[in-house]
């Protein structure tokens, strides 16, 4: 194994791990703020992707795409809030889960009727196709580079908004007691609309970006989602810097997972049985890992007891 | 206004004489339905165990449900092709008997329910819902991979297992299982919600100090209720295994999670016979829409939401205009 | 196919000939037409019900139902079309997990499956059946083809990698059953997986001089746009499955050039892939698919055979089935003795006709293949 093939492998840990903070992001902002489990966030990941899709083909400009996913995802995240989400605050968990499970139905035949069956052409701009040279004689996905920067862009304006704005004071403040926010004089109705936007723009950013180098189709986001679950209770629910390192943490581990396991297990097995085991295996591993931080410290890892 | 217990009577005699009636005018069909409605419910009786009596939101059912599913298809299999499961420490044959087949359906169900409890239940709220939802992944994710039973491919059981006394290939007899089953799954579950576990359940729900400051330690309650739970949807995993005479992953996605809870809140959440009614009424409408639309999901998904938003006491709920106080 | 056979067939002709379309015959199909698959599936029905508009037949009621890629779904529905519909033949299932759940249990109750797709080699084994028939294939042919193109194409040192589950692995296997280089190295994905980097970063490192790839449907999407992406030039080898017509305009000019082994492609030149090639287009307004043709001919050999005999006559059918009486897309087509089909198998290129990106045949890959379980198949 080469010292280029192991940085390329980390970078793809890293790409994979910037995207999924990317979604853990708003999941965890909208836990944080209203309590509210959101299993439709996959479907505004795919809303955002098919925006993308759809915008960069009829103008040919990637960036007009790029630019319509944030506006579907935010203006789907808005009307969503308004019309559903908003009668579910001062409900259980039980109806959330089911109420945004019915909303993952509703997306994902939706989009099926408007868009068919068949899976959209999205591709990489021309100014970001290609790879670069990596130290160590490898080379590496431009895009993917980009992908990398991209999100931590996100993760510092999201630590900027949440630490420097008025909005972000205002959404600690929600998180912290909400009585006392109304109390303030704040509309709350439109906090809550606002920030479940912002969560769901940053979804539809991240479906957009990672659309253009997967599959734009329909069932896209629910993978994607449940691997951002598993980064936000690692992460500890609530908290923005857990979502970023449980982000990472998770990305790296998949990656390494299934790029180093079969390799460890061909030395003491036939190189068949070794593929087939640790795939196997690599497949269980972040699962694996979460189980470990909740042993460990069952609120995750910055997050607080519950 | 109806009374709820005629409702409840009404329904099971319903899911009765239909088969009945259907088989007497030979249309087995609607006899596989029915017998699937009472294995959905008798699934969806174990998660409300769960999930209504002690308000564990468990997204991860799917799991208890496959590995049951499982537990039927490996033994089967075995004894088709004449292969002892194990040689060491001592044999383990296959086998096609249910009466054999149901305890290690039971068994293996409540190992898993008790292994994943027990981390599970370190949280709660919204984190148990996560945790439970990827738990049930990771085991999807093994059935997948693992390739000696069939992986993504799946585990035919050519020939349905067989119960004493019964020709369980006829629709109608195994209807008549899976009916037993659903009867025996919703009574102990209405003995165990007026037994003293079942109160202190409930308590430990309602409010968690007092259930402590009397002794109790909700961790174990909890968990002993999860592991319930889990084994009866275990159970109905295994029957649904000898339905279709097949077992594949599928019975662990996700997917199927969700579907169970949503038997459940359709019919009305922590009512004895809401499952029932949940389960019969998704397969009714999976009946009648799957064939006027291939997008009836979309319409499931909208009265769905309709139900969540504004009948929260279920098809039970409206029928007897009552909402449940639990 | 034999002599014997085929003059039992041609007696069986003489002597059936009135009892055609004696009785509306029942057809029930079972597709993927929602979710993830349905592309397949609903070009699969297409092609199918295209042939049955097109010969003008009007005793045959074909029942549709949608499977959702489920196998207890698939399972459910064959149930009531055999028990609530009184279906005489079945058809239409895509996914070979879904044909396992399905087909023992169909052909047992004595109906007869015609497969426009999946073809386990479980069911063409030991798992024969004298109902069984699949007309698209034996799942390992394609695969088979690609390990023999590599070889005529002189690669060396290949690098293979398939999803890890039962399809994958036969995909593998059928690959290196004639490929005769080294490999580079063989890795398996997770299903469904999306993202290839780690793989692609691996076949960089191995010193490959050619890629085999089997990624169904989005993965195969995703797998050729990264690798595009990824600065690696190594040529590409697939099945036909990943350059399918329905897939190829999401993937883009990154597929261009790619080498594929399919058994059909719309530049074959013959009446009745005309035929196809043109109502398909002009029925459905766009360029019908590999599955689109699966489903086409498997109409027309039911037809064929519907012309000669009754179901219910099931011998008889048998028989008429097994003669392949039928003027295929691909050209030549017959039977081996476990009802797969004997067929050559085309080396396709992606290329661009407008702004279209199709497939061009470019040469043979394997004359009169037939499948490597004949031989383990007693009916």
């Amino acid at each position: 194994m080469s010292a280029a093939l192991l940085i390329e492998q980390v970078l793809n840990g890293l790409q994979l791990g910037v995207m999924l903070f990317v979604m853990a992001a708003g999941l965890t902002l909208i836990f944080g703020v209203m309590g509210l489990i959101n299993l439709a966030h996959g479907s505004l990941y795919m809303v955002g992707a098919f925006a993308c899709a759809a915008v960069a083909a009829a103008t040919g400009s990637f960036w007009l795409g790029l630019a319509a996913s944030l506006a579907a995802a935010a203006i789907t995240g808005a009307i969503v809030e308004i019309v559903v989400i908003r009668r579910l605050y001062s409900r259980d968990h039980l109806d959330q889960v089911l109420a945004t499970f019915a909303l993952i139905l509703i997306f994902s035949e939706g989009t099926r009727w408007l868009f068919g069956s068949f899976p959209l052409y999205l591709d990489v701009p021309p100014i970001l196709s290609g790879a670069v040279p990596l130290p160590g004689g490898g080379a590496y996905s431009l895009y993917r580079l980009a992908i990398i920067g991209a999100g931590i862009l996100v993760a510092a304006g999201l630590f900027l908004l949440i630490g420097r704005t008025r909005l972000g004071i205002r959404i600690r403040a929600g998180e912290a007691d909400r009585e006392m926010i109304a109390a303030l004089g704040v509309d709350i109705g439109r906090l809550y609309t606002m920030v479940f936007a912002l969560g769901a723009a940053l979804a539809g950013f991240a479906g957009a970006l990672v659309g253009t180098i997967q599959s734009v189709q329909v069932g896209m986001g629910e993978p994607v989602l449940i691997l951002a679950f598993v980064v936000i209770v690692i992460g500890g629910i609530g908290s923005i810097k857990g979502a970023f390192i449980g982000a990472l943490l998770v990305g790296i581990t998949d990656t390494l997972g299934r790029f180093l396991l079969p390799i460890a297990f061909g030395t003491v097995m036939n190189a068949s049985d070794a593929t087939a085991v640790g795939s196997a295996l690599a497949s269980m591993l972040i699962y694996i890992l979460m189980a470990v931080v909740l042993v460990v410290r069952p609120g995750g890892l910055y997050g607080t007891a519950t | 206004m109806l009374r709820e217990t005629p409702v409840n009577i009404a329904l099971v005699l319903l899911l009765l004489t239909v088969p009945v009636a259907a088989s007497a005018m030979d249309e087995p069909f609607i006899v596989t339905l029915a017998t699937k409605v009472a294995i959905f419910a008798t699934a969806a009786v174990g998660l409300n165990i769960a999930l209504g009596h002690g308000g564990l939101v468990s997204f991860g059912h799917a799991a208890f449900f496959g590995i049951g599913g499982y537990g039927a298809g490996i033994l089967a299999s075995h004894a088709q092709n004449y292969e002892p499961l194990m040689t060491w420490p001592f044999t383990v044959e296959g086998t096609q008997q249910m009466l054999i087949i149901w305890p290690v359906a039971l068994l293996a169900g409540g190992i898993a329910a008790l292994a994943i409890g027990a981390l599970s239940l370190r949280t709660s709220g919204v984190y148990f819902i996560m945790i439970t939802l990827a738990f049930a992944q990771m085991v999807f994710y093994f059935a997948v991979s693992w390739p000696a039973y069939g992986g993504e491919d799946g585990l035919p059981i050519y020939v349905r297992n067989s119960f004493p006394g019964l020709n369980t290939l006829r629709p109608l007899d195994f209807f008549a299982v899976a009916f037993v089953w659903f009867l025996a799954a919703t009574l102990f579950s209405i003995l165990l919600s007026r037994s003293r576990f079942g109160l202190a359940l409930q308590g430990a729900r309602q409010n968690v100090e007092r259930v402590r400051a009397v002794g109790i330690d909700p961790y174990r309650l909890r968990l002993v209720a999860f592991t319930i739970s889990g084994m009866i949807t275990a159970l109905a995993g295994a029957l649904y295994a000898d339905l279709n005479r097949f077992v594949s992953p599928s019975m662990l996605s996700w997917q199927t999670s969700g579907e169970i809870m949503v038997f459940i809140i359709l019919g009305g959440v922590g009512r004895h016979f809401g499952p029932l009614a949940g389960a019969a009424l998704f397969i009714l409408l999976e009946y009648a829409l799957g064939g006027v639309s291939e997008y009836w999901k979309f319409l499931l998904g909208v009265l769905l939401l309709l139900v969540v938003l504004f009948a929260h006491g279920g098809l039970i709920g409206v029928v007897t205009r009552r909402r449940h106080h639990g | 196919m034999n002599l014997i056979t085929k003059s039992l067939a041609a007696l069986a002709v003489l002597g059936m000939t009135s009892a055609a379309f004696a009785e509306p015959v029942k057809v029930g199909m079972i597709t993927t037409l929602s979710g993830g698959g349905a592309s397949l599936g609903i070009d699969a029905r297409d092609g199918f019900m295209l042939a049955i508009k097109q010969s003008g037949n009007k005793d045959v009621d074909v029942v549709i139902e949608d499977d959702q890629r489920k196998p207890d779904v698939a399972v459910q529905i064959a149930d009531k079309m055999i028990q609530s519909d009184k279906v005489d033949i079945l058809t239409g299932i895509i996914w070979s997990n879904l044909a396992m759940a399905v087909v023992p249990a169909a052909v047992a109750q004595g109906k007869f499956y015609l497969s426009v797709n999946a073809a386990p080699s479980q069911l063409a084994g030991k798992g024969c059946n004298a109902h069984y028939f699949s007309v698209s294939y034996q799942n390992d042919n394609l695969h088979e083809a690609a390990g023999a193109y590599a070889t005529d194409a002189g690669y060396k040192n290949t690098f293979i990698l398939a999803p890890n589950y039962p399809a994958g692995k036969d995909s593998l296997t059928g690959f290196k059953r004639f490929y005769k280089g080294e490999l580079a190295g063989e890795v398996y994905t997770q299903l469904g997986q999306t993202d290839y980097a780690a793989e692609i970063a691996q076949i960089r490192a191995s010193g490959a001089d050619s890629v085999f790839f089997f990624l169904p449907g989005g993965m195969g999407i995703a797998f050729m746009k990264q690798y595009a992406q990824s600065g690696v030039d190594i040529p590409l080898i697939g099945p036909a499955f990943s350059f399918d017509q329905g897939i190829l305009q999401a993937v883009g000019d990154a597929a261009l050039g790619v080498k594929n082994t399919a058994n059909w492609s719309k530049d074959i030149d013959n009446a009745a892939n005309k035929a196809f090639v043109e109502g398909f287009q002009a029925e459905y307004d766009r360029l019908p698919s590999i599955y689109a043709s699966y489903g086409y001919d498997t109409a027309n050999l039911m037809l064929s055979a519907l012309a000669k005999a009754s179901p219910s006559d099931a011998d008889a059918f048998q028989k008429a089935l097994e003669a392949a009486d039928f003027n295929s897309v691909r050209g030549k087509f017959s039977f081996a003795s476990n009802h797969h089909p004997i067929q050559d198998i085309y080396v396709r290129e992606v290329v661009k006709e407008g702004d279209i990106l199709t497939n061009k045949i470019v040469g043979t890959a394997m004359t009169d293949r037939s499948n490597a379980y004949v031989d383990d198949c007693k009916m």
